[in-house]
């Protein structure tokens, strides 16, 4: 109990000082049973936590509000089967039509946080909530001291693909870090190289960071991180050492705000499947 | 009489001409299963394909549980991973002449005329022969064998031999 009170304190503390969340915080993330399906109308089923370890659900489940499967058409799938546990939550989808599908959460606005007259720290939107930017006017006190507002964006996503694989769910939005395959997310092999795109409103997300953790983390004495650094064109690749389920993190900062916010911020995050060869 | 004797020379005279041309040829390919002491023995998937320097592939047979009601063998069609990768996932299955019902331990074999297949509009050059099996509840193995085309008779035949989930397989030329 006492532990995870210090753990929030010191995370709304990070926050506050602008630090960007590495790897030793929460990793959220959306799990498929399988990513490459051949058949009729098949059904995927996926697990969604947030945890520390991966991927073992071992902290909060993660909540499926915002939760959403886009068909290769375009169309959006219902989850059926929704549940929510302790720590996991899981939903089904089935597979209707051939091509690729993306299941996945994707959230942006402005984010403030500043200390008001008797030095206490505040922030808005609150713990935990969604706000729309239009009351940050009203939310933000004028006299308020050490304000930093954020662009903030948020995606959390994965691919499952039935039959050939298929382009049209990949066409990036143009909002918040968005990642966009040159390689196939569905078409991922121990031993192969796969390129990917990193781009924050549309533009190229010129240095990201990223990070890749294989599953099994909790079978072995270190993460095993592979890190890359996406080049100018938001470039970046990497090789799968070995076949199995892999996330995936990219972190974006800059100051290419839109006004009241001064800095810009996208966090990103995926599971790929590589089978093996 | 005449007739009749007229349309059989003339019959012969066609199918010896074709006889005598590399038309007439089959490629034979000759695929061991193996038995297995298992407790639980399923006939395995298996795919053969050619595939060019380039990766293009041209099927030649797929083995998968066809006669499941509502096409349900089509879901484990990508558990023949590499073969789902090279066409198997854009391949419309059944397909006439290149799909069929699986086969249990034993020899068994694959025979295509080439001049009515995909194989007569192959163009020469290096080729993989490629032979992937998959068993439920077992293991999965691939098989590969270099070769150049046309088929070079004095190569013939060519042969590998899988590990556990294939045998012996031969690559010959018929006649």
């Amino acid at each position: 109990m006492k532990h995870t009170v210090i753990a929030k304190t010191l995370l709304a503390g990070l926050m506050v000082a602008g630090v960007a969340m590495q790897a030793q915080a929460h990793r959220a993330w959306i799990l498929p049973s399988s990513t490459v399906l051949s058949g009729d109308a098949p059904y995927v089923t996926f697990d969604a936590a947030v945890s520390n370890t991966i991927f073992f659900p071992d902290y909060v489940a993660l909540g499926l509000d915002s939760v959403t499967a886009t068909a290769p058409d375009g169309a959006k799938v219902q989850l059926q089967n929704s549940a929510k546990g302790k720590y996991r939550s899981t939903f089904d989808i089935q597979l209707k039509g051939e091509g690729t599908y993306k299941v996945g959460l994707a959230s942006s606005g402005l984010r403030a946080f500043w200390k008001d007259e008797q030095g206490k720290r505040h922030m808005w939107p609150g713990r935990g909530q969604q706000a729309d930017d239009a009351g940050f006017a009203s939310a933000v006190p004028k006299n308020a001291k050490e304000l930093r507002v954020t662009q903030s964006s948020r995606r959390i996503e994965t691919f499952v693909t039935l039959g050939a694989p298929s382009d049209a769910v990949l066409k990036p939005e143009g909002i918040g870090l968005e990642l966009v395959p040159v390689t196939h997310p569905n078409d991922l092999y121990a031993g192969e190289r796969a390129n990917f795109k990193l781009m924050i409103d549309g533009e190229p997300a010129r240095q990201a960071e990223v990070s890749f953790i294989p599953a099994g983390s909790r079978y072995r004495n270190s993460q095993d991180e592979i890190k890359v650094q996406a080049d100018d064109a938001g470039l970046f690749s990497v090789t799968w050492p070995s076949a199995g389920q892999y996330f995936m993190e990219a972190e974006y900062q800059d100051d290419k705000a839109r006004a009241p916010a001064t800095m810009r911020r996208g966090s990103y995050a995926a599971t790929f499947e590589v089978l093996p060869l | 009489m005449e007739n009749r004797l007229r349309r059989k020379l003339a019959m012969f005279a066609l199918l010896f001409g074709m006889g005598a041309g590399a038309q007439a040829q089959s490629l034979a390919i000759t695929i061991e299963l193996p038995r297995l002491n298992v407790a639980e023995y399923h006939n395995p998937y298996v795919a053969v394909w050619l595939e060019d320097e380039s990766r293009t592939a041209t099927q030649i047979a797929v083995w998968y549980d066809v006669a499941m009601r509502n096409n349900e063998g089509e879901k484990w069609l990508k558990d023949l991973r590499q073969w789902w990768r090279r066409g198997g996932r854009v391949l419309d299955v059944p397909v006439d002449g290149i799909t069929s019902a699986t086969y249990g331990p034993g020899e068994h074999a694959v025979q295509v005329a080439i001049a009515e297949s995909d194989l007569a509009e192959l163009a020469p050059g290096k080729y993989r022969l490629r032979i992937e099996a998959a068993r439920e509840v077992g293991g999965r193995e691939l098989v590969e064998i270099p070769l150049s085309w046309p088929l070079e008779k004095s190569n013939l035949p060519l042969s590998a031999t899988g590990k556990k989930e294939l045998g012996g397989i031969q690559v010959a030329l018929l006649p």
